[in-house]
């Protein structure tokens, strides 16, 4: 503001401007230093954190067989991967239990999280707990523990009843369910603890019918929460490696367990160029989440960052 | 907390949703709980106590041993120590990147503070595996482990495989979840304090401790905690960027379950982490309900 001073009054600037500037950080002539190093900081940051993002997208397009070297672009890896029936498969099986974990987790994260609201105080503080739990016990814990669970529980089956089962997509999906249906519910009861109750009040002093008031007035105030909690659990579903790993079975191989697979054996361009793709699909995610969301925000006069970012940065 | 608009509801006599329907709205969820989370823990637990099968596997029994080799073994008890003091130290390489990153998002404008915000969730959002492994293709001997490497006079020199490639990795995997809850409490705060603590003649350094830092400390606290326990547990990143020499608790409970197929000792290493998480919660919790921490910007 005080930079545009001088040009309006070009008389009084010589005068006006160092006082103005004394007046906000004279007593501290250090403050842009404070300010140069926190800039500098701040672009390395950011630099540091999209480095790696930006390496593997640039790589994909890497005419060279060696992943580690630039030689010219080329497009090639990407038809490589196309034709790859192993990465095919990995695609779909990685959509089998994405799009499933992210419906039945919005489901039943969201009645939970309605359901909760009357339920005993002490049920609440169990279920609570659980919440909790399953989001802090480390990831391994858990896909090592399910693990054991299936493989006991289905020789247990086969022993007893003949009934032969095995790991594959359904196991993957309910062992995806567990913490994605604790983020929804978490995402969604936030939403529930900030809603204007008196809406609730007007639409039953109105005569509406629960369900009525539930449709038109408590809903289309979650809906942002409830499609924040389906976008996050489809993408952290379609991203997990860890708890796939365990509990899948011969042929439910999905893109992360291929990528971890060629990560080990040495990355390759085509590494890279499925990496990518996955880059697109869960980025394309948050774009949804932050255009749908960021819409509704400003309709309700939201605050904060607001849209998608702001929520996963305030639930955080 | 939350029980109390709805309690008022139903002792104004309007026309509420039945105990049966909230127990349908439950049930699903509580389900999964039960199935997925509460019965493999108890086996878990269960199966700690047990002898490993001649195959490999748990075999019934009652026995303390494999706690006993878990804490009389030092080889046995390294990993636990060497994931303490690699989260502690990835803690601290967070705190340090993100609590300079915290201040300059909170000190924007309001339009550049959501921008810069979204370019946090952006990496937070994309695959960890992806952005671990990519370190690889950064750190190898073709690109920045090379260069280094000739820049010493030391062609052996590597950085793939070492701690510090570890600690690289956890550092950039997590620190993210350090700023969110540090920009949180610094925009929250009062930008009226430092300005009062500089009319009263404070120098900068001394603002900083004596003002900024003590209200920023909630969110430090909260993203220290935030980062710290997956730290502990991390398997993906020392797996990849530390080729499985730098063994933290989630190397050795895979090795324990798949290579030497010991259930029972795994179990018990896995009851044992556990343990360290609830711990660290427990403290955490604590100094929540002293009041350190304030209700909003607690994970819990």
């Amino acid at each position: 503001m005080s930079a545009a001073t001088p040009a309006t009054t070009p008389v009084a600037a010589p005068a006006a401007a160092p006082v103005v500037r004394r007046g906000r950080a004279g007593k501290d002539p250090w403050a842009w230093v404070v300010e140069a190093w926190l800039r500098g900081h701040a672009s390395l940051a950011y630099a540091f954190l999209y480095l790696p993002i930006v390496i593997v997208v640039v790589f994909a397009f890497n005419d060279n067989k060696l992943a580690t070297t630039w030689t010219g672009f080329s497009l090639r890896w990407f038809g490589e991967v196309f034709k790859d029936q192993v990465v095919q498969a990995a695609l779909r099986n990685s959509f089998s239990v994405a799009i499933p974990t992210a419906i039945l987790s919005t489901t039943f994260g969201t009645m939970a999280a309605l359901g909760l609201q009357r339920t005993p105080r002490r049920f609440k503080m169990v279920f609570d707990a659980l919440t909790y739990i399953s989001i802090i016990v480390p990831e391994i814990v858990i896909a090592l523990s399910t693990l054991v669970m299936f493989a006991s529980g289905f020789e247990l089956l086969q022993s007893t009843t003949g009934i032969k089962l095995q790991m594959g997509v359904p196991t993957i999906v309910a062992a995806h369910m567990l913490f994605n249906i604790s983020f929804v519910l978490l995402l969604v009861r936030a939403r529930l603890d900030g809603m204007d109750r008196t809406l609730v009040e007007a639409s039953f002093d109105l005569y509406a019918s629960p369900w009525r008031t539930f449709r038109q007035v408590t809903f289309p105030q979650l809906l942002p929460a409830v499609v924040a909690g389906f976008l996050l659990s489809f993408t952290f579903s379609f991203d997990d490696y860890v708890i796939t790993s365990f509990v899948s079975g011969p042929g439910s191989s999905t893109l992360p367990i291929f990528i971890f697979g060629q990560v080990k054996r040495g990355v390759t361009p085509e590494t890279n160029a499925v990496a990518t793709m996955m880059l697109f699909f869960t980025l394309a995610m948050l774009a949804v989440g932050q255009f749908t969301l960021g819409r509704a925000s400003r309709k309700t006069g939201g605050s904060g960052t607001g849209g998608m970012a702001g929520m996963i940065a305030e639930q955080a | 907390m939350t029980a109390t608009p709805a309690s008022a509801k139903s002792k104004g006599g309007r026309k509420g949703p039945s105990a049966l329907l909230t127990s349908v709205l439950v049930l699903p969820a509580g389900l999964w709980y039960l199935l997925l989370l509460v019965t493999p823990l108890i086996i878990v637990t269960v199966f700690s106590f047990g002898v490993r099968a001649k195959n490999g596997g748990y075999s019934p029994a009652f026995t303390f041993d494999n706690y006993i080799k878990l804490i009389t073994q030092p080889q046995r008890l390294e990993p636990f120590f060497t994931s303490i003091w690699m989260a502690l130290g990835g803690t601290i390489g967070c705190l340090l990147v993100g609590l300079p990153l915290a201040y300059f998002i909170a000190t924007r404008a309001r339009r550049r503070k959501g921008l810069l915000i979204l370019m946090l969730v952006i990496p937070f959002w994309t695959s960890f595996l992806i952005r671990t492994y990519s370190w690889l293709i950064i750190l190898g001997k073709d690109n920045l482990g090379g260069m280094i490497g000739t820049l010493i006079g030391n062609p052996d020199f590597r950085i793939l495989g070492t701690p510090f490639a570890v600690l690289l990795g956890l550092v950039y995997g997590y620190l993210p979840l350090m700023v969110f809850p540090l920009y949180v409490t610094l925009e929250r705060m009062d930008r009226t304090l430092v300005e009062a603590s500089k009319d009263l003649g404070a120098a900068r350094l001394a603002t900083f401790r004596q003002v900024t830092l003590p209200i920023a400390l909630p969110g430090l606290i909260t993203g220290s905690i935030l980062v710290f326990i997956p730290m502990i547990g991390e398997y993906v990143i020392p797996a990849i960027l530390g080729y499985g020499r730098t063994f933290l608790m989630g190397n050795a409970l895979v090795d324990a379950f798949l290579q030497t197929r010991d259930w029972p000792f795994g179990s018990a290493m896995a009851v044992g982490l556990i343990l360290v998480m609830l711990v660290t919660v427990s403290v955490y919790v604590w100094f929540v309900n002293r009041g350190r921490i304030t209700r909003d910007v607690s994970v819990l």
